[in-house]
């Protein structure tokens, strides 16, 4: 069909496909308001990681992905990938809070058996909950030593610096978010320092005893989530670990795509941590010994899908080509291109892994 | 969201042979097509059927590396992961620890 101006000139009908905002919100774009904002979304990644845009057969390829009129997508055979992640044990009995928990009480064992068995994972991962202190260590251990009896998948256990506890309130260091905006840099400086000694003591502790249990893999999670000095905690106590207990995977996830400069000056083998982006935080990571890495890209929820994925798999795409070690891009709510609401919905979250199997050329989610 | 993910662009765990290339990442840092290469030729099945459910659950049953679906008899956990380790040529930290508190060290290591 043919629709005429008023002067007489054909206007040609634009198809409208149905796609998303960043925090989830179902639009409709034209297939021309969709490339556009792909080139965009690549050019920004571009712009800020100094790393190649993504080429026109690649933004061709992800605008179909995005057009697709099928509601979920997926991947061709054999180009699947295995999948890891850092809540399985916590995903059936928790809340919404607690990485989108659902509620039914059931315990931390029997949800990672479901994790396995009825969600057909490739791993599945335990977590601290219910432990308060390292004098009620042992409940956990052998919580864990109960499970991998019964568990045939990978058994991972996440844990992190999770710097922001050893400062005040809830800490006994000064907390630095008090002391900047004081002017009080130097001193800002030394108290994360110190935390940090602290937090790597007890990231190397713990993890020591997990090795003792035969936990498979240590998933260091929401890394530099703290800044710069959160992930230099990370790094050292990888390059520890790894001495130590050699016979232990370390899988490390990111926080965000860009490390901050909460300390500013602080280095891991010679390189300065702050402002460091997804190839180069792989790059580090690699030196200190990590086995599979987690980048992860901000999402913007002012921005389209279209322009946030593109925005993804330039970075991914980018971070995959010069590494030497798996990569799973972290693929939860409001990173790497899922929508920032508290259901994402499930054309996006498709999409986005086929995207990043495809044209990421990720080892994993 | 695991299940959208895992419809999307998963393995499928221990549906097909998921478990088996994570297992190879964890211990070897293989890249996935690596991995994939060498998982398939451990199991004499090509690099596509690895994820295909009608292949692996067959060759699951018969090697004893445990099945999604419950099997009376069958191995799953531990007997399973015993099976795995010797299959991929690795070491399992919880087998190695299994084997030593049951004495079973030196028996099949």
């Amino acid at each position: 069909m043919q629709l005429m101006s008023a002067k007489g000139m054909v206007i040609k009908m634009q198809k409208e496909i149905f796609t998303r905002m960043g925090d989830g919100q179902l639009i409709k774009m034209s297939s021309a308001q969709i490339k556009e904002d792909i080139a965009s979304g690549t050019f920004d990644a571009a712009d800020r990681g100094k790393i190649p845009e993504l080429t026109s057969d690649d933004q061709e390829q992800l605008y179909e992905i995005i057009a697709d009129e099928n509601r979920v997508v997926s991947v061709r055979h054999g180009e699947e990938v295995v999948l890891t992640d850092d809540v399985s044990y916590i995903r059936l009995n928790q809340d919404e809070g607690a990485s989108g928990g659902i509620g039914i009480p059931i315990s931390p064992m029997l949800s990672m058996l479901v994790h396995e068995r009825a969600f057909a994972q490739d791993s599945a991962v335990m977590g601290a909950t219910g432990f308060t202190g390292k004098a009620e260590f042992n409940w956990k251990l052998q919580e864990i030593e109960t499970t991998n009896l019964l568990l045939t998948v990978p058994m991972l256990y996440v844990s992190g610096p999770n710097l922001i506890t050893f400062y005040k309130p809830e800490g006994r260091f000064d907390n630095p978010t008090d002391l900047l905006p004081q002017g009080k840099i130097k001193e800002a400086r030394q108290v994360q320092e110190e935390a940090a000694e602290a937090s790597i003591e007890d990231l190397v502790w713990l993890s020591r005893h997990l090795a003792e249990v035969g936990i498979d893999c240590l998933n260091l999670d929401t890394i530099a989530a703290h800044g710069d000095t959160d992930f230099f905690v990370a790094l050292t106590a990888v390059q520890k670990l790894k001495k130590l207990v050699p016979e232990m995977a370390i899988e490390m996830g990111m926080a965000s795509e860009f490390v901050m400069g909460m300390h500013g000056q602080i280095t891991f083998n010679g390189k300065r941590l702050a402002g460091m982006y997804p190839h180069e935080q792989l790059k580090i990571a690699e030196e200190a010994g990590v086995d599979i890495f987690g980048p992860v890209i901000n999402v913007n929820r002012s921005r389209s899908f279209p322009w946030n994925l593109s925005r993804v798999v330039t970075f991914i795409k980018y971070t995959s080509e010069v590494s030497n070690i798996p990569i799973h891009p972290n693929v939860g709510v409001a990173v790497c291109g899922v929508p920032m609401c508290s259901v994402p919905p499930i054309d996006c979250v498709s999409r986005v892994a086929k995207a990043l199997a495809q044209i990421g050329k990720a080892d994993g989610l | 969201m695991p299940i959208a993910h895992g419809i999307a662009a998963g393995m499928g765990g221990i549906r097909t042979a998921g478990d088996l290339v994570m297992r190879m990442q964890l211990s070897r840092r293989m890249r996935l097509p690596e991995a994939k290469r060498y998982v398939a030729e451990k199991l004499k099945v090509s690099s596509l059927e690895l994820s295909d459910e009608y292949v692996m659950r067959n060759v699951r049953a018969e090697l004893g590396i445990g099945t999604v679906t419950s099997l009376v008899g069958g191995s799953n956990g531990m007997a399973a992961k015993c099976r795995i380790a010797e299959l991929l040529g690795i070491e399992i930290s919880s087998v190695n620890r299994f084997k030593e508190k049951a004495g079973l060290i030196g028996l099949n290591r």
